[in-house]
């Protein structure tokens, strides 16, 4: 047989699996840090860059594309090379891919702290990362496709598959969901508006968990667990069918991320009907790991990696439990905009994602530097410690979510609601210290790792060419009675077409009713676009990252039309791009903050801006100083109302020609009426600093708005 | 973005969650009978593929 000798490429892995471990510890510090602000406010520090609507997009991002984002690559490189017998196809390919990663992340955290979003959840990078992005990306595929055409290994074994679907998928999600019109380098707008928006979000907000968080780390799981116990997969039949079934029916579950929201209800209920599908193929694919380990369960109490990976995999099939059962409108009432939601996403996060790249991380370094690990003590310790800190993050969770959701729906016997939402607020405090250690403690466990990781490295010696031997793979002809899917599994570029029209499937069937059909969206004639100084405020809204705090979605319940007035109606958001309904409401929904019951004087949002606290006492929203100093740019107002004709929001020509000057009258008026108020009922100690070009003057006027025009509608 | 409503209303709106249950029982049933039928000698070898170095 002929047979070549040839390397494989070990330091690749190396510079990933640095930059995961790095990566990690940032993204948890960012983390821990937030936790604390919801206890502590002034960790906000007054200033917008530590400021909480800014730090959390950086938490999640840094999280999901800089830790497990390199967490997947250093699995992928160590992995593919080994289950095709052949190099990487490009060294300087492999290398363009590692840096560019890292560049984006690192402009990433910069512009997010400055303030540049989007504002879409986990997709807030501003336009020119978003480009920059998809050239990586492709880059990594043209990577990852010619190892495949060049190897030696005729078989595609099932983690590839993943690989695959994952690449294919997360680029299709990508560029979809980041379809927006530039108005300058650090500002662009959604191309979508309203629900459309929404759905387009969720689809992709969804699949970033299903495809980024999930398949590749599956493909992981499928190496990497047979690695370590030593021993095959326990069914490979069982893992062709998890592959196809899971990622043919996680694309259409979106919409349970919008049930009871102003999305039509038949898309609702296909979100809800394919997640509950969803449980077969995630709990196959988890049986599947776990059974690997039948007979080997005395290495498990000896090996920290494989203690790692089950928990690993026990956390994901509790996630992918929890998530249909999540998709239930009945349990989703309950859930929803709660903080039960964030211990969800943190059993997957810190116990499948994390674990199983600490299992990784464990088993790799030491083949790598060619010894052992330092120590597995330390090792057998990080594991406890971080197994605490999950329970220790989601049970309180779990508990606060549960009586976020009682407390907001109490009534009392007279029929007014019991509570304050500010008094729900005050009663999370103690979940949110525990949840605050239970982070702590996780990135203790993890400090430990890196440390041990380190001293393993310092004592081995790292070979980055890991000498092989395999024989040249002969040609085959395909005789025309083969089974299909062999023929498939042996070409990647048919596998990617196939798994690229299998996803397409499902966001096609969701959206082209959404986008086409008007009675889905029924237009309300009492709305109007934003005045240009309502659209700037809502732009500092967007940049201050309001929505992760509040949400703008009054659902159809008693409890919530009682505390927030009429529910969100479709229609009432059709000029707003990017939508803003938000996930989670540690405040108050703002839907119809100007309107009704809920409408305040123009000076309670100026000293509310300036420090909560002082008018909502208990309050822990962050302060905002610098609205009070930061001048409104009214030129810029007429680019974006522009950019907002060019999407179809109704401005006239002349409407933008008066733009700035409009902008600056409707902030004189604010001004005036300030001074007003602050004489009448000396509401502020001193309003000397008050000019009428100040921020907090735009976003003042965009609260007022919220809601106003369809306050009168009834349904 | 300037969206038109190509269609007035969305009567038979069952049709589309139909047509994607139909879809997949036909790809997943085609997936099962697939995996069902394929040789165990050739599974062995791809599950073995990991530890062939």
């Amino acid at each position: 047989m002929n047979t070549e000798t040839f390397y494989y490429d070990n330091k690749i892995v190396k510079q990933f699996a640095i930059a995961t471990a790095t990566w990690g510890l940032v993204g948890m510090l960012v983390g821990l840090t937030i936790a604390l602000q919801m206890v502590w406010p002034f960790l906000n520090f007054n200033i917008p860059e530590t400021t909480f609507g800014r730090l959390r997009p950086l938490h999640t991002n840094a999280i999901i594309f800089a830790f497990v984002g390199n967490g997947i690559f250093m699995g992928v490189y160590y992995s593919l090379q080994r289950l095709t017998k052949a190099r990487m196809f490009s060294d300087l390919l492999s290398k363009i891919h590692f840096w560019g990663w890292q560049l984006i992340i690192v402009l990433a955290a910069l512009s997010l702290v400055m303030g540049y979003t989007t504002g879409k959840e986990y997709a807030e990078l501003e336009w020119p990362l978003d480009i920059l992005i998809t050239l990586i990306w492709v880059i990594f595929g043209v990577n990852m496709f010619g190892t495949l055409i060049k190897r030696r290994e005729r078989h595609l074994y099932v983690a590839i598959w993943f690989f695959i679907g994952t690449w294919v998928t997360v680029a299709m999600l990508h560029i979809v969901n980041s379809i927006e019109l530039p108005v300058s380098l650090t500002k662009s707008y959604s191309y979508y508006a309203g629900v459309q928006d929404a759905l387009v979000q969720w689809w992709y907000g969804h699949n970033a968990v299903a495809f980024f968080l999930t398949t590749p780390y599956l493909g992981l799981m499928y190496y990497f667990i047979p690695k370590a116990a030593n021993r095959p997969i326990y069914s490979y039949r069982l893992s062709i069918i998890h592959f196809w079934a899971l990622i043919f029916i996680y694309i259409w579950a979106g919409p349970h991320h919008l049930l009871y929201t102003s999305l039509p209800d038949w898309a609702q209920s296909m979100g809800t009907v394919f997640s509950i599908m969803l449980l077969a193929p995630s709990w196959g694919g988890m049986i599947n790991g776990l059974l690997t380990l039948r007979g080997a369960w005395d290495r498990v109490r000896e090996s920290a990696v494989l203690k790692f990976m089950v928990v690993a995999i026990t956390a994901y099939g509790m996630a992918t439990f929890e998530g249909p059962m999540l998709s239930l409108k009945n349990v989703n009432a309950i859930s929803h905009f709660t903080d039960w939601t964030i211990a969800h996403v943190h059993v997957g996060a810190l116990g499948w994602n994390g674990f199983l790249t600490f299992g990784v991380l464990y088993w790799i370094i030491p083949r790598m530097w060619q010894t052992d690990l330092y120590s597995n003590k330390w090792a057998n310790w990080h594991f406890w410690i971080g197994t605490l800190g999950i329970l220790l993050y989601a049970i309180p969770m779990y508990w606060a979510g549960w009586m976020q959701s009682s407390m907001w729906n109490e009534f009392t016997p007279e029929g007014q609601l019991q509570y304050q939402f500010l008094e729900t607020v005050q009663t999370m405090r103690p979940f949110y210290m525990a949840r605050s250690l239970g982070g702590l403690l996780y990135l203790i466990g993890a400090t430990i790792m890196v440390v041990n990781l380190v001293k393993t490295a310092k004592q081995g010696v790292f070979l980055a060419q890991e000498k092989a031997e395999a024989a040249l793979l002969e040609k085959v002809r395909i005789t025309g009675n083969e089974h299909w899917h062999r023929v498939i599994e042996r070409r990647p570029l048919q596998m990617l077409v196939f798994a690229l029209v299998l996803v397409a499937i499902g966001g096609v069937i969701e959206m082209i009713p959404t986008f086409l059909v008007k009675e889905n969206i029924p237009t309300i004639a009492a709305v109007k676009p934003y005045t240009p100084l309502e659209l700037e405020g809502r732009d500092i809204y967007i940049r201050e990252g309001c929505y992760t705090c509040h949400s703008q979605m009054i659902r159809p319940f008693r409890s919530e039309t009682a505390r927030y007035g009429d529910y969100s109606k479709a229609g009432e958001f059709v000029y707003d791009h990017p939508f803003q309904w938000g996930s989670k409401r540690t405040g108050p929904d703002l839907a119809r903050e100007g309107t009704g019951s809920l409408k305040r004087m123009d000076s309670w949002h100026y000293n509310h801006m300036m420090d909560p606290a002082s008018i909502s006492t208990g309050s822990i929203m962050p302060r905002y100083p610098w609205l009070f100093e930061d001048k409104i740019d009214f030129e810029e107002i007429t680019n974006k109302m522009e950019a907002m004709q060019t999407l179809g929001v109704p401005y006239t020509d002349a409407d933008i020609a008066a733009g700035a000057d409009s902008a600056r009258r409707q902030a004189q008026q604010i001004t005036k009426g300030l001074m007003l108020e602050f004489k009448q009922n000396q509401l502020l100690t001193s309003d000397e600093g008050l000019q009428p070009d100040h921020e907090i003057l735009a976003l003042i006027a965009y609260l007022q708005r919220l809601g106003r025009d369809a306050a009168p509608v009834q349904q | 973005m300037k969206f038109i409503n190509y269609l007035e209303s969305i009567t038979d709106v069952s049709i589309y969650p139909l047509t994607s249950l139909f879809i997949f029982v036909i790809f997943f049933a085609g997936v099962l009978y697939r995996v069902l039928r394929e040789d165990k000698a050739s599974i062995e070898e791809q599950k073995n593929i990991p530890f062939d170095l």
